[in-house]
């Protein structure tokens, strides 16, 4: 080795050598080994937490963005929208959304999915929160072991959460009413449940309501309840007035359905999950006892029917018996009149008890042959009359009862429907008798009346003018003079007047009078003799008087 | 060409801290100057291994740096984690081209600049390659003035959480992504620094 020199010719100085423990070169790839470890471990944990990747279908992907949108399950965070497509075919919205790994149980068979925006409806406001945050999709998670990967999203959320306690119920009604998914149920005017979903019978002949009673509540429904629809403002203007009923103020605007027990101790066992109950339109339809078998009746009328509307009741006695369900026009020709037939429907079974009593009394052929039943009643009077049920609105029910002095009629048991004579309404007859009284009053006559009545006024007037100018002068001098005479007579009364005084003298003359008469008297009555002999001495007169004392 | 005269081919070994000149050191010994105790070395040692290892951990680490979110923000509208692609998507989208553009440089292009022209230089380097030898120094100086500009997307990040902390109503805070961008920007960093430019010229001179 040649050493270096340098322009001064001087060698250059050698560094200072030092033996050093040196690293193996090898230990720089460390670098990538760690780097390598850390970049594995991310990718693993990346897959590892790689949850199922489920497509939900969707009407329209209103509110949710790919990548961002967020499936909450009480708003804990189990997935997030991966990609939005549109279907080729149906043109509806596939929404791809990767599940969580450890909320991969999610991906059940009866797992539900719908969008939470936020929503203002009749039953209230919901999902406000998404409002700011932008929509998310709402999970309930199902019960299932199936899995399942695609699945058809609901457009509304469920009004129950299947983690909620409680049992599920079904009502049978004939039409909906106001009611909708969601509207509450009302157990004395405590929410205990919810409609949960309706739909209609296949055939066609009414509605089939599901609704969902949360626990501890559920445990009051038992086999005798009724339901009935509390929807709105019940407002009803029957023959017993005007009615305004709710359950409360929701029910007004969103609907609901009540539930109470009829009256009664009735067996209380507690209803199996899924039993189906009648839904009646209203309470007092609801707690009615059974109706059985109904039976058409009709009735006719020879007078007005105004004010009688389909519907009205058949009243007997205070209880409701059936409706009225027809109303027709007849012409009979044999009396030239236009009779009104009323069908009605008549369900004798209200008659409660007394209905049972007599079928007992009766032996079961009335309850088989409805004819001979009322057959029995007919001939004790019994009848319909026309009645006006409420002064105000001036409508009309039929009132069914006894009536005393019905004339007899024929009856035709075997005639269908069953015919109830009529007697007419208390308006008829108190129709007639004012008409009657105006009858009378019209042939008195006021003409001449009032004729006569005018000449004998023209008379009296005649008389008082008469009176008025000739006979009060005179009145009025005699007044006068009869004045004076008066006030003469009072100067002759006064105390110390003349006449006064000789009166008085006078007077006290003839109490002495009297008083010597009187004395006289007594002497004669002691001495009758002395009207013979004379007054005798004084002495005698005296002893006679001792005598007498003793 | 102009034949080069090297130090090493004269047996002169300079000191890179204070300048001053010794003879070169037997080649299993590890010389320091006499002056400044600085130690002193002709050719950077193992500088091809050093800088294929950095190479390959900052290849590694470049893909969870581009996939992984890199900052989690946190506000009323909703939560949400943001790479850096989202992030130059989201600006592209909103109409702010230019930002997105130069996000798009310094945070993607620039560190795959870098590895790619350092891959490229160590490959040639290490099998002695003569070619265009003055067009790869002068890419060696850019890849040297360029490095820590691509540490911008790491002085976002740390800037935004450290401003954006509003506890309820907003709050961002950083991501595992950021931490291995930072390393990728890092061990690029040090890949170039590991890497020797000399050996360029060395394969000139022994051929």
């Amino acid at each position: 080795m040649t050493t270096e020199i340098d322009r001064e010719g001087s060698p250059l100085p050698k560094p200072r050598i030092e033996k050093q423990r040196r690293l193996s070169p090898a230990l720089v790839w460390l670098v990538p080994l760690v780097a390598a470890i850390v970049g594995l471990s991310i990718v693993v944990r990346t897959i590892r937490e790689q949850g199922p990747t489920i497509t939900i279908v969707f009407q329209t992907a209103d509110g949710i963005e790919p990548g961002k949108t967020e499936v909450k399950y009480k708003n804990v965070l189990v997935g997030r929208v991966g990609t939005v497509t549109l279907d080729r075919e149906t043109h509806k919205v596939e929404v791809a959304v990767d599940l969580e790994k450890k909320y991969s149980y999610f991906a059940v068979d009866d797992t539900r999915f719908w969008v939470e925006r936020p929503r203002i409806g009749l039953g209230g406001v919901s999902g406000l929160g998404t409002l700011l945050s932008g929509a998310y999709i709402g999970v309930d998670v199902g019960v299932s072991k199936k899995g399942r990967k695609h699945f058809l999203g609901d457009e509304n959320p469920p009004s129950v959460t299947r983690d909620v306690p409680g049992r599920r119920f079904y009502l049978h009604g004939k039409d909906l009413g106001s009611l909708d998914i969601g509207s509450p149920v009302y157990f004395h005017r405590v929410a205990v449940g919810r409609i949960v979903s309706w739909h209609l019978d296949d055939d066609g002949r009414g509605v089939t309501l599901e609704m969902f009673i949360s626990t501890p509540y559920d445990a009051h429904v038992t086999s005798e309840k009724r339901f009935y629809n509390a929807s709105g403002v019940d407002l009803s203007v029957t023959s017993a007035g005007l009615k305004v009923n709710t359950q409360s103020l929701s029910t007004i605007v969103a609907g609901g359905v009540a539930f109470d027990s009829p009256p009664g101790e009735g067996e209380q066992s507690r209803a199996k999950d899924g039993t189906t109950f009648s839904l009646f339109p209203n309470l007092e339809a609801a707690l009615m006892p059974p109706d059985g078998p109904s039976m058409a009746v009709r009735i006719r009328f020879n007078e007005s029917v105004r004010g009688l509307s389909l519907g009205a009741p058949l009243n007997f006695r205070g209880v409701d018996l059936g409706s009225v369900t027809a109303i027709n026009m007849k012409y009979d020709n044999a009396t030239k009149s236009f009779p009104i037939d009323v069908d009605a429907l008549i369900f004798p079974a209200r008659l409660g008890e007394a209905y049972q009593d007599i079928v007992a009394a009766r032996g079961p052929s009335h309850e088989d042959h409805p004819g001979i039943f009322f057959r029995a009643l007919i001939e004790h009077g019994f009848r319909a009359q026309l009645r006006s049920g409420n002064l105000i609105t001036g409508q009309l029910y039929i009132a069914l009862d006894f009536m005393k002095n019905a004339p007899k009629v024929e009856y035709d048991i075997s005639a269908k429907p069953l015919a109830i004579p009529s007697v007419p309404g208390p308006t008829q007859e108190i129709q007639d008798e004012i008409a009657d009284i105006a009858r009378k009053l019209d042939r008195i006559p006021f003409d001449k009346i009032g004729q006569d009545l005018h000449g004998t006024l023209t008379n009296a007037n005649l008389l008082l003018a008469q009176l008025n100018t000739q006979i009060a002068p005179q009145a009025k001098a005699t007044l006068q003079s009869a004045q004076g005479a008066l006030d003469s007579l009072n100067a002759m009364l006064t105390t110390d007047s003349p006449t006064q005084r000789n009166a008085r003298q006078t007077m006290e003359e003839l109490q002495r009078a009297a008083r010597s008469l009187r004395n006289l008297a007594d002497y004669l009555d002691r001495h009758p003799e002395a009207l013979l002999r004379g007054k005798p001495d004084e002495a005698e007169t005296t002893r006679g008087k001792k005598g007498d004392a003793q | 060409m102009t034949t080069a005269i090297s130090a090493s081919s004269r047996n002169v070994i300079r000191c890179h801290a204070c300048g001053m000149t010794h003879a070169s050191p037997e080649p299993d010994e590890t010389g320091y100057c006499t002056r400044c105790d600085a130690r002193m070395h002709a050719r950077k040692r193992n500088s091809v291994t050093q800088t294929w290892a950095f190479l390959v951990a900052a290849i590694i680490l470049y893909v969870p740096a581009m996939a992984l979110p890199v900052m989690h923000s946190n506000s009323l509208m909703g939560s949400e984690d943001d790479t850096i692609l989202q992030g130059i998507a989201y600006f592209w989208n909103s109409g702010s081209w230019d930002l997105a553009i130069l996000i798009f440089i310094a945070s993607v292009l620039v560190p795959l600049l870098k590895i790619s022209s350092l891959t490229l230089l160590n490959c040639t380097v290490q099998r002695r390659m003569t070619w265009a030898n003055r067009q790869r120094a002068s890419l060696y100086r850019i890849v040297e003035f360029i490095g820590p500009w691509s540490m911008l997307d790491v002085f976002v990040v740390a800037l935004t959480v450290s401003l954006v902390r509003f506890h309820s109503l907003a709050e961002i805070s950083p991501r595992a992504g950021i931490m291995a961008f930072g390393s990728v920007v890092v061990l690029t960093m040090f890949a170039s620094m590991s890497f020797d430019p000399r050996l360029i010229w060395d394969a000139t001179e022994t051929s």
